[in-house]
């Protein structure tokens, strides 16, 4: 059976496309699914610097693009992660260096050799985006409680709804004693004004950044709050009920707070 | 002390409820302007519905929405120019003693119209009252036209409605 | 519809500079989102304002637009800047005025359109007209390299460049650096820098950063949750007195309008470097 092609997109930028395509497509191969990670911020490409396998790019989507390479010999084998590869973006190329059919049949080629594509999306909503959900049959969209985030994010989740993607969201860098004392909204808020679903919501950690720099992405460290939250993501995304980590309880792990549906 | 005093001013509403009132107008104004077809729509549904009252110049009819600081308001700029004949009364409306005062405030901005005959059927059942955005201007026509007729039939026709 | 189909060696030729009387165009780039472009667009333009200087602000990115928002005059815009682009509204209905200061003044993006409905030379045009009567012309750049990017930076005559501690926004940096006009010399700010991590070697520090792009530093600036409560309010911070990040933005506008200041930094307790593998990440630039 054909994998799933799921994109990550979020209209605005910085609020952590890259990092949760990078942790959530390695969540999802800890637990044994074949992921394929795709890159397709054709020009400012960064998913290969996040899961630190920059040294190691030989082949580009572009190139695959222009049948210059096959698929296979583009994909980056992560060594931590068996199941889970890397298709890099171009760096010294532009967006409109690929087609929306083009992207389809790279998304169609990959969907065989996987259980899921995970597509990053560039942040905007011009031909880099389009692009990123050409292949995709679901969206996840990343945002944070921040009131630009947010009002891109429905500008995305408009855009998918017409172009009949189904989606769910993301609520990233959430800090819980600033929503406590009102001064940033809640992960409830946030669901209720884009009238999305929640698929996840993930804390703000200083440990991220870090993480970015060593290109070691977080669920890497199992006993890192992140981890667990990421592979309750990846379990959602499985089609799994998982109840959502109660974000105020310290440590974060355990205890209930809501039970969702998930799927 | 500046800590102090900042702390004695606090504002009462929390930033982030106001993000989300913000967010939800911002939202709303976007949406808005981003369903076109809609706004037509509803701008066309509109004329045609008070063109059923007044006449209008649909030629220079405006439908805009305002963004305020707390609301988004629709605003219609209209222009009437005259009063439709009406064919049936649309609702009952009570005689009062003010209407002739009204009628007489509003005549400069009414057309003078030829007063309507009377409902065919008296013994029909009254209308069931209704309640009107354009009451002022239906009571001022209404009263109009009672004192354009002869006083006998207009008494009969409002004791039959009331 | 009609593109503008430039190269990009004519889209990014610097125009000449400009006569003591005009304005100065500046367009603040980052390549990556979310690194604080258009917050510091507001800030840096809110207190050049309160300085005393005639700014306006220009939100290029069409679409996405979020200058208004952070600046809390949302619900003023009636009119953007591709309707003073396609002529539908003339340039004097479309600026707003700030609400706190006579002298700023907001030329919003269109939301609804896309970025490739800018015709460049239409732009430079503008910011042209906009020089003649402002002091300082702000350009807000939307995140990439692509048409929304070349069509900011056309029509400005300096560049500053926002980066944060990280990677691969140093990586996006950088690229975007190499995609300026060569004879420009952008200034970069440093953002969202976070002393304690500095420290314990866990982020970048600003030697890091500026050993890679080797600008002139405009001024650093430290991580601050205030920055997510200004939003909310609409209230940039460079109009807190009591904000230090507010006083960083005031001190980059001083400097901006020529004072003899400091550029303000961050002060980090010891001195953390980071590592010495960053250099081979970028073989200079393209």
């Amino acid at each position: 059976m054909s994998g799933r092609r799921i994109v990550i997109t979020s209209g605005k930028g910085g609020v952590g496309k890259t990092t949760t395509s990078a942790n959530v497509g390695a969540a999802l191969a800890k637990r044994g699914h074949r992921v394929i990670l795709v890159d397709t911020d054709i020009g400012l490409r960064n998913l290969d610097l996040v899961l630190g396998v920059e040294k190691r790019i030989v082949f580009d989507l572009v190139e695959v693009v222009e049948g210059r390479c096959q698929v296979r010999q583009a994909l980056i084998r992560d060594k931590r992660f068996e199941s889970l590869s890397l298709l890099p973006a171009a760096q010294t190329r532009e967006k409109e260096a690929v087609s929306g059919p083009q992207m389809v049949r790279v998304i169609d080629e990959l969907a065989e050799l996987a259980d899921y594509v995970i597509i990053d999306c560039p942040a905007g909503i011009e031909h880099g985006f389009r692009n990123a959900i050409a292949g995709a049959r679901e969206a996840i969209v990343v945002t944070t409680p921040e009131v630009s985030a947010i009002r891109d994010a429905d500008r995305v989740v408009g855009k998918l709804t017409e172009a009949g993607i189904p989606l769910r969201l993301i609520v990233n860098r959430v800090r819980p004693e600033m929503v406590k004392s009102g001064d940033m909204m809640s992960v409830e808020d946030v669901c209720e004004i884009l009238q999305a679903e929640l698929l996840g919501a993930v804390p703000e950690d200083e440990e991220v950044i870090d993480t970015t720099n060593r290109g070691e992405p977080i669920v890497l460290d199992s006993t890192h709050r992140l981890a667990e939250i990421y592979d309750k993501i990846a379990r959602r995304l499985a089609g799994e009920i998982v109840p959502f980590t109660n974000l105020n309880a310290p440590g974060f792990i355990g205890r209930l707070f809501t039970l969702w549906k998930a799927g | 002390m500046l800590d102090f005093l900042k702390s004695l001013f606090k504002p009462v509403v929390p930033s982030g409820e106001t993000a989300k009132e913000r967010l939800r107008l911002v939202l709303l104004s976007d949406h808005l302007s981003l369903a076109p077809d809609v706004i037509d729509s509803l701008k066309r549904d509109l004329m045609e519905v008070i063109s059923r009252y007044v006449e209008i110049d649909s030629e220079h009819a405006d439908v805009t929405f305002e963004h305020r600081d707390r609301e988004i308001a629709m605003l219609a700029s209209i222009p009437i120019t005259g009063v439709r004949e009406r064919k049936a009364p649309e609702a009952t409306v009570f005689p009062s003693p003010n209407d002739a005062h009204a009628a007489q405030e509003l005549a400069p901005q009414l057309e003078t119209v030829a007063a309507p005959k009377p409902k065919a059927n008296p013994a029909a059942p009254p209308r069931r009252r209704r309640r009107k955005k354009y009451a002022a201007a239906a009571a001022a026509a209404a009263a109009a036209k009672r004192t354009a007729q002869e006083p006998p039939q207009v008494g009969n026709q409002a004791s039959a409605q009331a | 519809m009609m593109r503008a189909l430039e190269s990009p060696a004519t889209l990014l030729e610097p125009l000449a500079e400009p006569a003591a009387a005009r304005g100065r165009a500046i367009v603040i780039t980052s390549g990556k989102g979310g690194v604080g472009k258009t917050t510091t667009t507001a800030n840096v333009g809110a207190a050049l304002a309160a300085a005393g200087k005639r700014v306006v602000l220009v939100d290029a990115d069409i679409g996405l637009r979020n200058l208004d928002i952070v600046l809390g005059l949302e619900s003023r815009v009636k009119h953007h800047l591709l309707d003073v682009l396609e002529e539908k509204v003339s340039l004097d209905e479309a600026l707003v005025r700030d609400k706190r200061s006579e002298n700023l003044y907001l030329l919003a993006a269109a939301q609804t359109r896309e970025k490739e409905d800018v015709v460049t030379a239409q732009m430079k045009a503008l910011i042209e007209q906009l020089c003649e009567r402002f002091e300082f012309v702000l350009i807000d750049c939307p995140a990439g390299i692509e048409m929304g990017f070349k069509n900011a930076v056309a029509g400005a005559h300096h560049a500053i460049v926002v980066c944060t501690p990280e990677v691969s926004a140093v990586r996006d940096a950088d690229r975007v650096v190499g995609l300026l006009p060569s004879a420009w010399r952008p200034e970069l700010i440093i953002n969202r820098l976070r002393p304690q991590l500095v420290r314990k070697g866990k982020m970048l520090s600003v030697d890091d950063v500026n050993g890679i792009l080797r600008l002139p530093l405009l001024g650093v600036i430290a991580d601050e949750p205030g920055v997510i409560v200004a939003t909310n309010k609409g209230e940039p911070l460079a109009l807190d007195p009591s904000s230090e990040t507010g006083a960083a933005y005031r001190a980059i506008a001083a400097k901006l309008a020529g004072e003899n200041v400091a550029a303000p930094t961050v002060r980090v307790p010891a001195n953390g470097s980071f590592f010495s593998k960053l250099g081979s990440l970028f073989g200079g630039r393209a």
